[in-house]
């Protein structure tokens, strides 16, 4: 039997998803048995590759690189897992929509900055006006909510994906 | 007293009610589950939330089960595609209209709107998100009033009037900009006619009000009070 291609992704969220991901322990051993990692911020791969079977992704869209990579995801996988509240409602990344992308830079590279006040204009990619969460931008096969979701929860749904089923999207059911 | 009985059918079962009952009442009293957001036992029904909204047989238009009184031969369906489209769809709009960041809420984990969410299986939420800029009150010596929280349910205008008759709350603007509001539209900690109850903290179904010094999770609601004390006035007057 071919292993599942599976991959993970990190957009804006606090990694959290990832950890509550690690929580699953021993079954770990169990899948990685029947996966091949083939992009995830656990590993070193630099490119997302093509033809994925299943991408997880943490975090919401938050930046232009973000929607970059969200875009490039979505065309190189066949099921897609929004993982998290981040990543299923904008979340605590999504408390900055009120107040505009302007008076965030301000307030971290001007208000609280000691030195070298001002807007960074390389490295740090542009913000979008809002921070919003992935369904609203591509579609997405199956969301896992959650602050961070259990590792019950991500274990009973990257089981089923992986015997092929579609997964409960219910069982673990939790916002926050 | 004489009680009238009348007969009538809820998802295909005959089931009998006093006159004067509502359909939830008597759905409730038949183990028969209607989801509810706005509705609270003691308090009177206002039909605001729209999430008990059910199918009576020769309407064409769907009823709030907590307003609508039983009658004679009524056939009221309470569960169908139509009706689970409607309240998911209501249940995404209270989501999106406001800013309901469970993980950092005071309710979160003890939140009627998120139980009513895993519930009726929301994992997601289709309508786009608002992300309205809402105030938060906080000059209330003892309690907060985040909006962003806030479904209009109004049960805290209802329990301020009718059992602790102070009427200090109530709602003010049209449409999406309605809001809560204390008194006059002033601050919270400068009215005049609170009595610092705290009983509209305890009846809010969300994180929207709550009593200071509480953080992420620990704001737990407390109704024990509510069906004794509306029994109570109700039996005096």
């Amino acid at each position: 039997m071919s292993k599942v291609k599976l991959a993970t992704v990190w957009l804006d969220g606090c990694s959290g998803c990832h950890m509550s991901f690690l929580d699953m322990d021993e079954r770990l051993l169990d899948i990685a048995d029947r996966i091949e990692l083939v992009y995830s911020p656990l590993v070193d791969h630099k490119e997302f590759p093509e033809g994925v079977d299943v991408t997880i992704v943490e975090g919401a869209v938050s930046s232009e690189e973000d929607l970059e990579k969200i875009r490039k995801v979505r065309s190189r996988t066949r099921i897609l897992v929004s993982l998290g509240d981040c990543a299923v409602t904008s979340n605590v990344p999504g408390m900055r929509n009120m107040f505009g992308s302007e008076a965030i830079m301000d307030r971290a590279y001007l208000e609280n900055a000691q030195e070298n006040r001002k807007h960074p204009d390389k490295i740090i990619p542009p913000l979008l006006t809002q921070t919003r969460p992935i369904h609203e931008f591509v579609p997405v096969d199956v969301f896992v909510p959650g602050c961070p979701p259990s590792a019950d929860h991500i274990f009973s749904v990257v089981a089923d994906l992986l015997d092929g089923k579609t997964p409960d999207q219910t069982r673990f059911l939790r916002f926050g | 007293m004489n009680v009238r009985i009348v007969t009538l059918s809820i998802d295909g079962r005959d089931v009998g009610a006093r006159e004067g009952q509502t359909i939830l009442e008597v759905a409730g009293e038949n183990g028969i589950e209607i989801p509810t957001m706005c509705n609270l036992t003691g308090l009177k029904p206002i039909g605001a939330c729209r999430l008990c909204v059910v199918e009576v047989a020769g309407s064409r238009k769907l009823l709030s089960a907590c307003t609508t009184g039983v009658t004679e031969g009524m056939q009221v369906t309470t569960d169908s595609e139509r009706l689970r489209n409607y309240r998911r769809t209501i249940l995404e709009f209270l989501f999106t209209e406001g800013n309901h960041t469970c993980a950092v809420c005071v309710s979160n984990g003890k939140c009627e709107l998120q139980e009513l969410a895993r519930k009726l299986g929301m994992n997601h939420v289709d309508v786009p998100y608002r992300y309205p800029r809402r105030d938060v009150d906080a000059t209330h010596p003892r309690f907060v009033l985040d909006h962003n929280r806030c479904i209009l349910c109004t049960r805290c205008v209802r329990v301020c009037d009718e059992i602790e008759g102070a009427h200090t709350w109530d709602v003010m603007g049209r449409g999406i900009d309605s809001k809560v509001i204390t008194d006059l539209h002033q601050p919270w900690g400068s009215s005049t006619s609170c009595t610092s109850c705290g009983k509209c903290v305890h009846v809010c179904p969300t994180g929207a009000l709550f009593e200071k010094g509480h953080s992420v999770a620990e704001m737990a609601k407390r109704r024990q009070f509510l069906p004794y004390l509306s029994t109570m006035r109700g039996a005096k007057e």
